[in-house]
């Protein structure tokens, strides 16, 4: 069954083809059934091959399969071929499987959309390509599916191409993520002029005993290897695409920029955890990034009122989390909480989809309030999501948040209380968002007020599958008790080889300055971080109560006495305006002035000037062949004296 | 007779003035007649082409299908033809896109129509000729027959306000690098006949003709002024815009498609092997130059407001990525630009193809006067949408194949000419993706383009070979890869060889005290120092 694991993504592609060239005149059920069901086939088979790999022993859960030879020059060999382990069996499934969901979500919202079938076709082009990412064998291939991902999220954010701003925000993404690509290229470049492939397993192999730890090229391969994921995965300083990519169909912010393609950056690090545990400054790096922008991120969160973008700096805050995670080394756990945050992150999205659907399209928390009565399924489905991202137990983010933080706390207490902070601000902006939501007064429009009401069950069902997901999807991992975490163990193997380094490298340090510190799982630490967390959680929820709920206006009252650092944070500290007047401006404003200063009149200058002088010596000349034989007398008379002259006078 | 043994060469290089022979006696006022012959004509050389590649042995390295008449035995030029490799595939794009560019042209051309068709036929026999000829003399004669009817396409059926200037700026830019080509190659002539007692233009022997180093570097320069501008390469771009700008689109097509890779097939076939010192000390400041076309051409491509002169500076940009490739003397680098030469044919040529069906139906190229054009011609979108990123080297697709080995094989050995070639890649996608922002997506605001008919049976008829290869050769490249790699070796090989042969004479020379010049004692040592350049 593993080999047959190349079908996964070649399903969506039918899918894609089917809608995409002969579509054309298909009903839309028809249309959305089938992309649906080929990401739903995809999500079957992948489950049937995660049971053939349980089954499997540990320590050999660990296969390539290649089709066939892609590109082929001199020493160059990359197939096209994929790696099946526990890492992108999860990423697989996640992908497949919230894909499905979304697909079938996505039947309910697009309907009546005119693009319907384009709409269908770049979903299933989406996950083809998300697919070839996690299961690539080998980094060229990946690159092929982050790209791929790239234009699809492109295509998507772009969808409703007649508005200016949707088409912007489009090529925005396109153009940050592929400043982002120049890095993950140059790594790339880097990684096979160092080992000669570009094969994962390959690679890896070869690294430790290739390569110093610690040393300039491992350091400069990762760091720009993680200038990729900084793009893809909306971090400092390339986050400000993801925001603006909430113009596409809510759908799209669901599947593409929350639950998938930007954790692709998470996966990759993830994947080249070799590579990382050898470079403690990147990992450095990658902990330090992800915890600013953790932090960051919820900040901005806090002062937004459109409800999708609320959630688009959320998802960039806990994608931060997850770098954190990778960069203090717990690789498992921030796959853990991509895995749970794939889950609660689409619900939010979803359900504020429906919310949306519900008021004709409103975004503005400001125009809502009260809808708890009007659309209870929503509500609660959005609830659910929300007590599982602010880590409210037994939710899923909670158990995922919690082993970031412990984590952390093991590595910087510094990574802590960054983290616990957010965590802080996570809770009470999404409480935020309930309580303006569905609680207190309606500020509904009236013309929307007419149009109230709940999403279909087309829509309500799948909200109702991810918000049970959000419930119970933490229980795979549970900590401290020996044997519950299920997807750690499960990971283990494919992270062995990094925390060997990792660890390595602690015991020297360790005996360096016989520093003998316990290197294993402290349990009453652990409870204690747990309790911590989860009480800032709930302060979260309290303070954003009692600021929405029982004083409304204290808000206003808040804004006005931090008027200056209110209107920083709510213009998102006017990053993309430095961008734009630092990059964009100057270079278009440069190019302008190569164009007509250097091109026109300094280049084609000379090239006019050589004619021009041609023309004016050929005039000249002109004049001595005048015709007339008493002219070429007098010529033939200088020239005789001049030659009579010489000779004399030599 | 043995189809093996057909000079199937000599056949493509033919069949299209046997087209000019018939056109000849047809009717000049029976216009669709006229185009049916002149298509006919490009097919049956397309078809010519593909025995051409059914016979070409992928495993062999040297010349193949070798055709040898002799033409002026006293002066030794032969009419020699022969393909490797490296030219496989040029030859094939040209004939690939000779049936396109005249339906293409079906419905643009409507005056001189007989002297439009005899003009794509006779401008077809030059371009094959100039990738099939292994000798110099022959080569000279088919590189100048391009330039007249390419010159005629521009001037007579260019755009009316500036084809004079246009075409005339071609041509002297042109004649200005080939007359000193001209000069280099008789110089090569003499010195190889001198010193060998052999006067011959055949390329393959003087390929074993080692140049004196300091005889190298004018005739290199000379080789390098011809082929640089019609690359083009930066500061020798500029006619290329004006040309293209005031071309018929199918002029464009050819122009850009076909008429550019002679310059960069001229240094890969001619100037680098013939003068491998010279191209080897070139190679920082031609890395230089390409590395400055990749970026000058993609951020002058950006505030261009007329779409075709647009894609005119993505070509600049495109063709450094060639050049750069070319000279990083890997197997990898060289590879990715021969590739590439072939990608920007397909992609560049379908994109002038598609400017000029959005030229026909408007008649203007400038961006500001389209606007969400993607609704009222949503077939036309997906093409063009598919050439965009073609262009842009998505994975995938053509473009990123070439682009990705021509950036590795370059960082492998000269790493930050690769650094700054890939920031290419960003801003490629940014002047792209701006411009079909601006033509395509948004509201329908100019009332001129409510109306617009969407991709015509024909027009699609045009586009649809084009994405095949676009798709296939990203998806898989082996197909072309693999039949170039030994010619790509060869190559690789025959310069540093060569290269270091006439560094040892050189040395040789220094130590035994002679101080003449060095193309003096060259001579009178007369043997030539390096291994043949194997048949």
């Amino acid at each position: 069954m593993i080999d047959l694991v190349w079908l996964i993504p070649v399903f969506p592609v039918i899918g894609f083809l089917i809608n995409g060239l002969i579509g054309r005149g298909f009903p839309e059920r028809v249309i959305g059934w089938i992309g649906s069901l080929s990401v739903g086939t995809s999500f079957v088979l992948a489950i049937l091959i995660f049971s053939e790999l349980l089954g499997m022993d540990a320590g050999s859960r660990s296969r390539e399969v290649v089709v066939y030879t892609w590109m082929l020059s001199g020493k160059l060999n990359v197939p096209i071929g994929f790696l099946v382990d526990p890492l992108s069996m999860v990423m697989m499934l996640v992908v497949s499987g919230v894909g499905f969901i979304i697909h079938v979500y996505s039947i309910g919202y697009m309907h009546g959309e005119l693009g319907f079938r384009r709409f269908f076709a770049y979903l299933n082009l989406f996950v083809f390509s998300m697919l070839m990412l996690v299961a690539a064998n080998n980094f060229l291939l990946m690159f092929v599916g982050w790209e791929g991902v790239g234009l699809c999220s492109y295509l998507l954010i772009g969808y409703y191409y007649e508005k200016k701003s949707a088409s912007d925000a489009g090529k925005k993404a396109f153009v940050v993520n592929r400043i982002g690509d120049f890095g993950f290229l140059l790594g790339m470049f880097l990684i096979f002029t160092t080992f000669g492939t570009f094969s994962f397993t390959e690679v890896f192999a070869a690294a430790p005993g290739k390569l110093p730890a610690g040393g300039l090229l491992i350091t400069g391969i990762t760091l720009l290897l993680f200038v990729g994921a900084t793009g893809k995965s909306a971090q400092l300083p390339l986050y400000t695409w993801l925001p603006d990519a909430m113009e596409g169909p809510t759908p799209v912010s669901a599947l593409i920029h929350a639950a998938t393609m930007v954790t692709a950056g998470v996966y990759m690090v993830s994947r080249c955890s070799v590579l990382y545990a050898m470079a403690p400054v990147s990992m450095t790096v990658v902990a330090v990034i992800g915890g600013a922008t953790a932090f960051y991120a919820a900040t901005i969160g806090i002062t937004q009122f459109d409800i999708k973008r609320v959630l688009a700096y959320s998802t960039i805050s806990q994608l931060g989390y997850m770098f954190m995670a990778c960069g203090v080394g717990a690789f498992a756990s921030g796959i853990f909480h991509l895995m749970t945050h794939a889950f609660f992150k689409a619900l939010l999205f979803l359900a504020a989809g429906s919310v949306m659907h519900a008021l004709s399209g409103e975004l503005d928390m400001r125009n809502m309030g009260a809808l708890r009565k009007k659309v209870p399924y929503t509500h609660m489905t959005y609830l659910f999501g929300t007590l599982a991202i602010a880590g409210i137990i037994p939710f899923a983010g909670f158990f995922s948040k919690d082993e970031i933080l412990f984590y952390s706390f093991e590595r910087h207490v510094g990574f802590w209380i960054l983290g616990a902070v957010a965590a802080l601000m996570t809770s009470f902006y999404m409480f935020r968002s309930v309580f303006l939501t569905f609680y207190g007064e309606s500020r509904v429009t009236p013309e929307a007020a007419r149009h109230l009401h709940e999403s279909p069950p087309i829509m309500t069902v799948p909200l109702m599958i991810l918000a049970f997901l959000s419930l119970v999807g933490g229980l795979v991992g549970i900590p401290i008790f020996e044997g519950l975490n299920r997807i750690g163990d499960f990971l283990k193997p494919v992270f062995a080889p990094a925390q060997a380094i990792i660890n390595g490298a602690a015991q020297q340090a360790h005996a360096a300055v016989s520093h003998g510190a316990e290197a294993h799982h402290n349990v009453g630490l652990e409870l204690l971080l747990m309790g911590v967390s989860l009480a800032v959680a709930i302060a979260g929820l309290l303070l954003a109560r009692r600021m929405y709920i029982t004083e409304p206006s204290r808000p206003d009252k808040i804004i006005e006495e931090w008027k200056g650092v209110h209107t920083l944070v709510y213009n998102k500290y006017w990053v993309d305006e430095l961008y734009d007047f630092l990059f964009v401006n100057s270079i278009v404003n440069f190019s302008r002035f190569l164009w007509k200063r250097f091109d026109d009149l300094v280049i084609d200058g000379i090239v006019n000037g050589v004619a021009e002088v041609t023309r004016w010596f050929g005039a000249g000349l002109r004049r001595v062949q005048s015709g007339l034989v008493k002219d070429y007398a007098l010529s033939i008379l200088f020239g005789v004296l001049l030659v009579v002259a010489y000779l004399v006078l030599r | 007779m043995d189809l093996a043994s057909f000079p199937w060469l000599s056949f493509i290089v033919l069949v299209p003035l046997a087209g000019v022979a018939v056109l000849l006696f047809v009717d000049r006022r029976a216009h669709d007649m006229l185009r049916w012959i002149a298509l006919d004509f490009m097919l049956l050389c397309f078809l010519g082409s593909l025995f051409v590649y059914y016979y070409f042995n992928p495993n062999n390295a040297g010349m193949q299908l070798q055709e040898y008449r002799e033409w002026v035995p006293s002066w030794g030029i032969a009419y020699k033809l022969g393909i490797d490799g490296i030219s496989l595939f040029l030859v094939l794009l040209t004939t690939f896109l000779g049936p396109i560019v005249i339906l293409a042209s079906w419905k643009d051309i409507k005056v001189r129509v007989k002297e439009f068709l005899i003009s794509l036929l006779v401008l077809q026999t030059g371009m094959i000729g100039v990738f099939v000829s292994l000798d110099l003399f022959l080569f000279y004669v088919f590189w100048e027959i391009m330039l007249i009817p390419m010159y005629l396409l521009i001037g007579i059926w260019g755009n009316p306000a500036r084809r004079l200037y246009a075409a005339i700026k071609f041509v002297l830019y042109t004649v200005v690098g080939s007359l000193l080509m001209l000069v280099a190659i008789l110089v090569l002539y003499f010195m190889a006949g001198k010193s060998t007692g052999v006067y011959t233009f055949d390329l393959l022997k003087l390929y074993d003709f080692a140049v004196p180093v300091r005889a190298q570097f004018w005739m290199f320069l000379a080789f390098f002024l011809a082929f640089a501008i019609k690359v083009p390469m930066f500061p020798f771009h500029t006619w290329l815009p004006d040309a293209h700008t005031e071309a018929p689109t199918v002029g464009s097509v050819v122009l850009a498609a076909v008429m550019l890779k002679m310059g960069t097939y001229g240094f890969i076939r001619f100037a680098i092997p013939l003068f491998p010192n010279a191209a080897i000390d070139a190679i920082w400041w031609i890395s230089v130059l390409a590395v400055i076309g990749i970026i000058y051409g993609a951020w002058v491509a950006m505030v261009q407001d007329d779409v075709k002169r647009l894609v005119a500076f993505s070509s600049v940009s495109h063709l450094g990525f060639v050049m750069l490739g070319m000279f990083a003397f890997t197997t990898i680098g060289v590879q990715g630009s021969i590739l590439q030469m072939i990608n920007h044919g397909l992609s560049t040529g379908a994109l002038f193809l598609i400017v000029g069906m959005i030229y026909e139906r408007r008649h203007t190229r400038l961006i500001a006067e389209f606007g969400g054009i993607s609704k009222v011609m949503p077939l036309f979108a997906v093409f063009f949408m598919i050439f965009t990123l073609s262009s842009i080297g998505l994975p995938g697709l053509n473009g990123f194949v070439g682009e990705f080995l021509i950036l590795l094989g370059t960082f492998e050995v000269h790493p930050w000419y690769a650094v700054l070639g890939a920031s290419g890649v960003i801003f490629a996608a940014v002047y792209m993706l701006w411009m079909f922002q601006r033509v395509m997506f948004g509201e329908v605001t100019n009332p001129k383009n409510f109306n617009l008919s969407d991709l015509s049976a024909r027009e699609v008829v045009v586009l649809a070979p084009i994405v095949i290869f676009v798709v296939w050769i990203g998806v898989y490249p082996n197909t072309f890869l693999k039949p170039m790699e030994p010619s790509v070796n060869k190559f690789i090989e025959h310069v540093q060889k060569k290269r270091t042969a006439i560094i040892e004479t050189d040395k040789k020379i220094k130590l035994s005290g002679s101080d003449l010049t060095i193309a003096l004692t060259a001579q009178r040592d007369g043997r030539s120092c390096v291994k043949p350049y194997a048949q």
